[in-house]
């Protein structure tokens, strides 16, 4: 149900009209499939379909490795084993799970920095984007419980740290933590519950997806240009645009192939390439490995929790103003979840008129960095906590905010953007050339 | 500019998960050309045969290998006994109490190789992936994909890393190692050369002996190891396929839209 004009399902048969007038079912599919999107979109577009494809690529192979899985303590490390000798197809299903969560996050990742990079996130695509950041916030609850199951090292103590972030939290700390654990510890009844929501909140994902595609038809697509599409007549949208079946399915399609013959050949060859080897030894609670290293999809946030320890200014300076409540550990998770929640807030603080950052000159070079801080921040995740990389940790995860706090809102008043394309069918001529004949 | 931020991408995201590999202060690994590294390598049957016959003789005095089952010793792409060897094996080499009995009796090829004798001996199943060898080149650990994960060359280094030097800590005897995190482990020198003498009269060397049980690991530790591999090349091969077709179609489909290419 599209904002932009263009021809709605008819029904045609006497089926057709019998079944349109007490349930348009049929209409809804073919509006949606054939909702008219700018024709100009370029490859970064195509991440929408890997990641709807990674959805039910882990619901699917989730679904059967449930069928095999025992979620007790003492059964749920061989029970992978089990899965990984005996059950017939059960190493490739479990390898596609297991990295099928690193190529969603992949996905998840250029999709929002495609969104950032050309202003989608801008009015009036907010509720897409504020679904968006919902969605990937409930990614990393269920990647992160997802990695408990198999009860490795690395899943016992990953879960002992990041739950004991909650214990973080000043008064209500510990019966959060002890609330969410089951108990005093991360034990079976730790298992139990995150087994249950990690098979739960794929499917809350998959009804928020319904919502943010909903979400972006009803305002129409963003392009790389940020100009809107025509919308005065049928005639003069279908100059801006095409619809989304054959045009966009096949060359998404076309896009998701080549990723997925990358992400077969690790799969195939180096499965355990982003695993950690101590998670296939046994969780036991009575060894603390070396180095405990969360997934590398939540390695920049980890950089940022750590960057901010009781000897920098800024955490003495809240301490000091609140009096003690705010201490190291509780800033520093603060300093995490407020770097995930500022991105939500990036439609309100970006002060821009102009949409796509392929028109604004400054704004290139500061997200560019930003991208890079992004990078900088995932290796400085996986460095033990000492010098340089305490340091190198407070820049970036300063730069992080600055960002957003500061950079976002002043552009918008001190650049002068280049000049946009007047349609976007003036930047798909520009590229492509007027066709020799017209479209039959 | 986007192409270059991707590959940036790229390389952080290599760039950070080798990191997180090679946490750890390891030891020095070798790198050993094993048979079953790249993407086209496989087992040598005859190779993890002798390396069950070091582990049977000498590793299993004090490891064990509790999620592998005895059966697996006949699979495909193992060590490719044949069922009569299997049953022969467990029933020489291995005793399991049996509930129903209330006693032990010799095991059987559906029974699992038993767990480790000594308690702070670790059970060696997945030992070959629970270690990794190396993180090169630049910590990327990009070339697990021609030399594999390093696990089993890192078995390889510790049972050939003794340097001879031993000291007493704590009541206990530890024994200088190349290999080993720190420098100093409590397993004595387990292999020695001629310890164990091959049916195919293959050198018993120690560090041929040493090769072979590290392969032997690297195959309980992942035995469908063929199997992923072929299943990786099938996928690979048929999205290939239709990935070349989609291109074609998206182009056909396009063209009438698009005049010349105007600028790249």
């Amino acid at each position: 149900m599209s904002g932009i004009p263009h021809d709605h399902y008819e029904p045609k048969s006497g089926g057709e009209k019998w079944l349109h007038s007490r349930l348009p079912i049929v209409g809804l599919l073919y509006d949606t499939l054939m909702i008219p999107t700018p024709k100009n979109l370029n490859w970064w577009w195509i991440w929408g379909i890997v990641l709807a494809f990674c959805l039910v690529l882990q619901i699917v192979t989730g679904v059967v490795l449930v069928m095999h899985y025992t979620p007790h303590v003492d059964l749920a490390f061989a029970s992978v084993e089990h899965i990984m000798r005996d059950v017939n197809g059960g190493h490739m299903i479990r390898y596609l799970h297991m990295n099928g969560a690193s190529l969603f996050f992949f996905a998840v990742y250029i999709h929002m920095f495609r969104g950032l990079f050309y202003g989608s996130y801008k009015a009036p695509r907010e509720v897409t984007w504020i679904i968006g950041m919902i969605i990937y916030l409930l990614m990393m609850a269920t990647g992160f419980m997802g990695y408990v199951l198999p009860w490795g090292q690395m899943s016992f103590w990953g879960a002992t740290v990041i739950t004991g972030l909650f214990g973080a939290i000043p008064f209500v700390g510990d019966t959060l933590q002890t609330f969410l654990l089951g108990g005093p510890a991360v034990d079976n009844a730790t298992l139990n519950r995150f087994f249950s929501l990690h098979y739960l909140l794929p499917f809350v994902i998959a009804g928020l997806v319904v919502v943010h595609i909903w979400a972006f038809h009803t305002t129409g697509n963003n392009n790389p240009t940020g100009v809107e599409v025509r919308r005065g007549s049928k005639e003069e949208a279908e100059k801006d645009t095409l619809p989304f079946w054959p045009y966009f399915v096949i060359k998404d399609l076309f896009g998701l192939g080549v990723v997925l013959v990358v992400f077969f050949a690790i799969v195939g060859f180096m499965p355990n390439y982003l695993g950690h080897p101590d998670n296939y030894i046994e969780a036991n609670a009575l060894v603390t490995p070396a180095h405990i290293v969360p997934e590398w999809y939540f390695l920049p946030f980890y950089a940022i929790l750590r960057a901010f320890t009781g000897d920098v200014w800024v955490v003495m300076f809240a301490s000091w103003i609140t009096g003690g409540i705010i201490d190291a550990k509780f800033f520093g998770v603060l300093a995490m979840f407020g770097a995930i929640a500022i991105m939500a807030l990036a439609p309100w603080l970006d002060t821009s008129r102009v949409r796509s950052g392929r028109y604004r000159p400054m704004f290139k070079w500061w997200f560019r960095l930003l991208l890079l801080d992004f990078m900088v921040l995932m290796w400085l995740g996986a460095m033990p906590a000492e010098e340089p990389y305490a340091t190198i940790s407070l820049i970036a995860s300063a730069y992080w905010f600055a960002y957003f706090l500061v950079i976002l809102p002043l552009l918008g008043v001190i650049e002068k953007p280049d000049a946009q394309p007047d349609t976007i069918e003036d930047d798909f001529n520009a590229h492509y050339g007027k066709p020799a004949e017209p479209a039959e | 500019m986007f192409k270059k931020l991707a590959i940036s991408a790229v390389a952080a995201l290599t760039l950070s998960a080798g990191g997180a590999m090679a946490a750890g202060e390891a030891g020095h690994t070798h790198d050993v050309d094993f048979s079953f590294e790249g993407p086209f390598g496989s087992f040598d049957e005859n190779q993890l045969q002798r390396g069950l016959k070091v582990y049977t003789e000498v590793c299993s005095a004090c490891h064990g290998l509790q999620y592998v089952p005895l059966r697996t010793l006949a699979d495909d792409g193992g060590p490719h006994f044949s069922d009569a060897e299997v049953r022969a094996y467990a029933a020489e080499n291995f005793e399991v109490f049996d509930e129903a009995l209330d006693d032990f009796r010799a095991a059987k090829p559906a029974d699992f190789f038993p767990g480790s004798n000594l308690e702070n001996a670790p059970d060696l199943s997945l030992m070959a992936k629970a270690r990794a060898g190396f993180s090169g080149p630049y910590g990327t650990g990009i070339n697990q994909f021609f030399k594999g994960m390093g696990g089993a060359e890192y078995i390889y280094s510790v049972l050939d890393g003794y340097t001879g030097k031993e000291k007493t800590e704590a009541g206990t005897t530890l024994y200088e190692n190349t290999a080993f995190p720190g420098g100093w482990i409590s397993m004595a020198p387990p292999l020695e050369d001629g310890l164990v003498d091959f049916d195919d009269g293959h050198d018993n060397s120690l560090h041929h002996m040493s090769e072979d049980v590290s392969a032997f690991l690297m195959w309980t530790a992942e035995p469908k190891l063929m199997a992923r591999k072929e299943a990786g090349f099938l996928g690979v091969f048929i999205l290939a396929v239709l990935t070349v077709l989609l291109y074609l179609t998206n182009k056909k489909i396009w063209a009438p839209h698009k005049g010349r290419k105007t600028s790249a």
